[in-house]
């Protein structure tokens, strides 16, 4: 498995080869769990129903039935008791992986990670350091009740000392679960839970890319697109729906929301002029809001037409029954390139 | 970073009680098997279960906690209880239908959740979880309403204020810190005292919110400020897949001692002890000897959800054994028994759950989707420009597709 960018440590465990196979974005999460633990003791998956049940979404299945109770915790009910034990197992070497269950109920444990994961490395003079990664099923379009909807990562993405990072696809996700736990800083990990079931061929063969890039996805001279998470589907479908009216869309896949990785986005601006983003979060104040700031200081002379940001609104997350119209989609998307191209 | 270290491949040395010098903490420590027994150790009844109606329906007695109960007050109970079951049962087949994107089943709580909600007075003021469908039938609340939160055209479905009852609240462990709030409010408004009119405030909570922050400082700020309020856990023996030593190592009701004030056990499952020490606390609240704690001895009868699949973390002997402790079959054979209700009784009691299961599979279908409206409006208290100008921008492209060719054909 040791991957070229894999800062990986040497393990008496046996190396796990996964074959070439299609996955599920949820299965590529449990293999690279699985990967992680196998290479490193020290790795600990800890959560509300974790063990036997395998998580709501079963991304941890199987995971204690093979590694056992003290590796894989069925916690007690409280995240801020979730992240809070976590700074303490990770100040004694271990590296915990937390499952928030869904995005809402983050923020019981809101505190411990702007006020404790987020400072000590810092406050210690870099001798404490924090490999935590902290995964969180989110974004919208699953039809749920209150709470189990939300985008929160630019609350987290504001926070110094975080690093935050969304998959958006299977592949990526076997890898970037497996470079946050060996990242020594501490990860925001966000997963798209309505992508949880799409699938994609798996070849371990394949090297991943560096976890803190951005990725381009698609090459065009009209429009840039960036997406991150559930909206990187949307712009993949924009792009081809544009090219069926001569347009093209240059798409990248952010990948990493704090720290971010513009240059290749500005490279693309620098070519298209335009820049349409996408996010399900609401826009004040967010990830997308932060792209069009950068964009417009780097880009200024490039800019054919002000930044656009398709995002949710800046409301709270409606009733399921009014998601449709809150959320980001095709239509908006290419209404949206329909505008930039038209200043 | 550095490698994992291989483990030290040595003996583990003796180590005797004498030499750590702790014998006492050492040898009284409990082993896991012991602590589920002592969590358990109630659920048969005994002196620290509070029980007025055992599960073979017989009316048995308890020195502290009575109640004078009509026959007509205690048909009312089993009326409710079978009315909430039946709701339930069609609210998870609605859910089965694809009617609603949730449901969450009360089966199994509806003594606790009946006896609790009857406890309440009408100037009373609740705070449920997500459960509590028992409770809000007590407080006049219309099944559809719940439902209309579960189907997803809502995200409440009735006015807390008018009905005293606040919405669901979903964040494990929030409501009971609002409540706390709530009652020292009823307290510095002159509320609490001798007075008919006098307040009280109940929180609702599950066996796995007791882990929350939140539970345990609503705990220290209703002792500190004697707050008129009641915490109400249904200690369903499971949060999700969890089962409930995964919270405790002592049964909840031992907890309130630590913070200062009474913790009761009733049995869940007997709606004539919940009533009977519900409103005592309530009582006890209201007078200014406020808080209470009380443990709802219960079971949870179905999935967490309907999004569950309970197969995979516990055992159907479980299940089966809780059934012959079913909270609405003892009080039928008692009423039978004691000849407190006829057949008649029982016929109109199925054919008007029969009427009210069919208006709520209507009045489900009926609900009116959300518009946008329900987005944008109701944000803020003062309103806002910038979403004023965020709807109207969305209802131009709204309006762009009715008039557009182009808007429409993406
Ligand atoms: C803060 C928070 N974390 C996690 C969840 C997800 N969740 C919903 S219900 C539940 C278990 C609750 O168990 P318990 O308190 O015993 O109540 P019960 O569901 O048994 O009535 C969990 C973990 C949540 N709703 N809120
Ligand atoms: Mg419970």
């Amino acid at each position: 498995m040791a991957a070229p960018t894999m800062n990986r440590p040497d393990s008496d465990m046996p190396d796990f080869e996964p074959k070439v196979q299609t996955i599920t974005l949820a299965k590529g999460i449990n293999m690279g769990l699985r990967a992680a633990m196998e290479a490193d003791k020290k790795v600990l998956v800890m959560g509300e129903d974790v063990g036997k049940l395998g998580g709501v979404f079963r991304i941890t299945d199987g995971l204690q039935k093979d590694f056992g109770e003290e590796r894989v915790l069925d916690t007690p009910l409280a995240e801020s008791g979730i992240i809070g034990t976590a700074v303490g197992l990770a100040m004694r070497g271990f590296r915990p992986v937390c499952e928030i269950q869904f995005d809402g109920f983050i923020f019981p444990g809101f505190d411990q990670i702007v006020s404790q994961v987020a400072k000590l490395h810092n406050r210690s003079k870099g001798s404490i350091k924090l490999p935590i990664v902290i995964r969180v099923p989110y974004g919208g379009g699953i039809g749920a009740v209150e709470h189990h909807s939300e985008s929160p990562e630019a609350y987290f993405a504001h926070t110094a000392g975080l690093k935050v990072v969304s998959c958006s696809n299977p592949v990526d996700a076997y890898w970037m679960i497996q470079q946050a736990i060996w990242s020594d800083d501490p990860v925001l990990f966000f997963e798209p839970k309505r992508r949880y079931y799409e699938k994609a061929q798996f070849d371990p063969a394949v090297s991943p890319d560096p976890l803190w890039s951005s990725r381009q996805l698609t090459s065009g001279k009209d429009v840039t697109v960036v997406g991150y998470g559930p909206t990187v589907r949307i712009a993949l479908d924009g792009a081809a729906a544009a090219a069926e009216e001569g347009k093209e869309l240059e798409v990248f896949d952010l990948r990493t929301l704090s720290p971010l990785d513009l240059g290749p986005v500005y490279e693309s601006v620098r070519k298209t002029g335009r820049l349409v983003t996408i996010s399900e979060a609401p826009s004040n104040c967010s990830i997308s809001s932060e792209v069009a700031a950068r964009v417009q200081r780097e880009c200024f002379y490039s800019l054919q037409a002000p930044v656009l940001q398709v995002n949710g609104f800046d409301t709270p997350y409606p009733m399921s029954k009014a998601e449709e119209e809150y959320l980001p989609d095709l239509d908006k998307l290419l209404h949206a390139v329909d505008r930039s191209l038209g200043y | 970073m550095p490698p994992p270290k291989k483990k030290a491949q040595r003996a583990t040395p003796q180590v005797t009680k004498a030499d750590v010098g702790a014998p006492d903490a050492v040898s009284q420590r409990p082993s896991p098997e012991q602590v589920i027994a002592g969590l358990r150790a109630t659920s048969e009844g005994g002196p620290d279960l509070v029980q007025l109606l055992t599960p073979e329906g017989e009316r048995v007695h308890h020195p502290d906690f009575d109640i004078d109960i009509s026959p007509e007050e205690l048909r009312g109970l089993y009326r409710d209880m079978v009315l909430v079951r039946r709701a339930d049962r069609e609210a998870n087949s609605l859910q089965r239908q694809g009617q609603l994107g949730l449901w969450v089943p009360l089966l199994g709580q509806e003594a606790a959740q009946i006896g609790a909600g009857r406890a309440m007075r009408p100037q009373d003021y609740g705070f449920p979880g997500y459960r509590e469908h028992g409770v809000a039938w007590c407080r006049g609340i219309d099944p559809v309403q719940i439902l209309s939160m579960y189907r997803g055209t809502d995200h409440g479905g009735w006015d807390p204020q008018q009905q005293r009852f606040n919405m669901y609240t979903i964040v494990i462990g929030n409501q009971v810190l609002n409540a706390t709030g709530y009652a020292m409010g009823q307290k510095f408004d002159g509320k609490v005292g001798p007075e008919e009119d006098a307040e009280a405030t109940i929180a609702f909570f599950g066996d796995g919110a007791t882990s929350q922050g939140d539970v345990h400082e609503g705990f220290v700020w209703a002792t500190v400020y004697n707050a008129p309020v009641v915490f109400f856990c249904q200690n369903n023996q499971w949060a999700i897949s969890e089962p409930v030593e995964r919270q405790t190592r002592v049964p909840i009701y031992h907890r309130a001692r630590g913070y200062g004030f009474p913790g009761i056990r009733v049995d869940g499952n007997d709606v004539l002890a919940t009533l009977a020490v519900t409103k005592w606390a309530m009582d006890e609240c209201r007078t200014g000897n406020g808080p209470v704690l009380i443990e709802a001895f219960t079971y949870r009868m179905d999935a967490h959800t309907t999004s569950d699949d309970p197969t995979r973390y516990r055992l159907s002997d479980e299940l089966e054994a809780w059934k012959l402790k079913d909270p609405i079959e003892r009080v039928r054979v008692h009423l039978v028994r004691e000849g407190l209700a006829d057949q008649k009784f029982f016929d109109e009691l199925e054919a008007e759950a029969d009427d009210r299961a069919a208006t709520l599979r209507q009045a489900v279908r009926d609900l009116p989707n959300p518009g946008i409206d329900n987005i944008f409006d109701n944000v803020y208290a003062e309103g806002s420009p910038h979403l004023d100008a965020q709807k109207a921008e969305f209802q131009a492209y709204l309006d762009g597709f009715a008039d557009s060719a182009h808007g429409g054909g993406h």
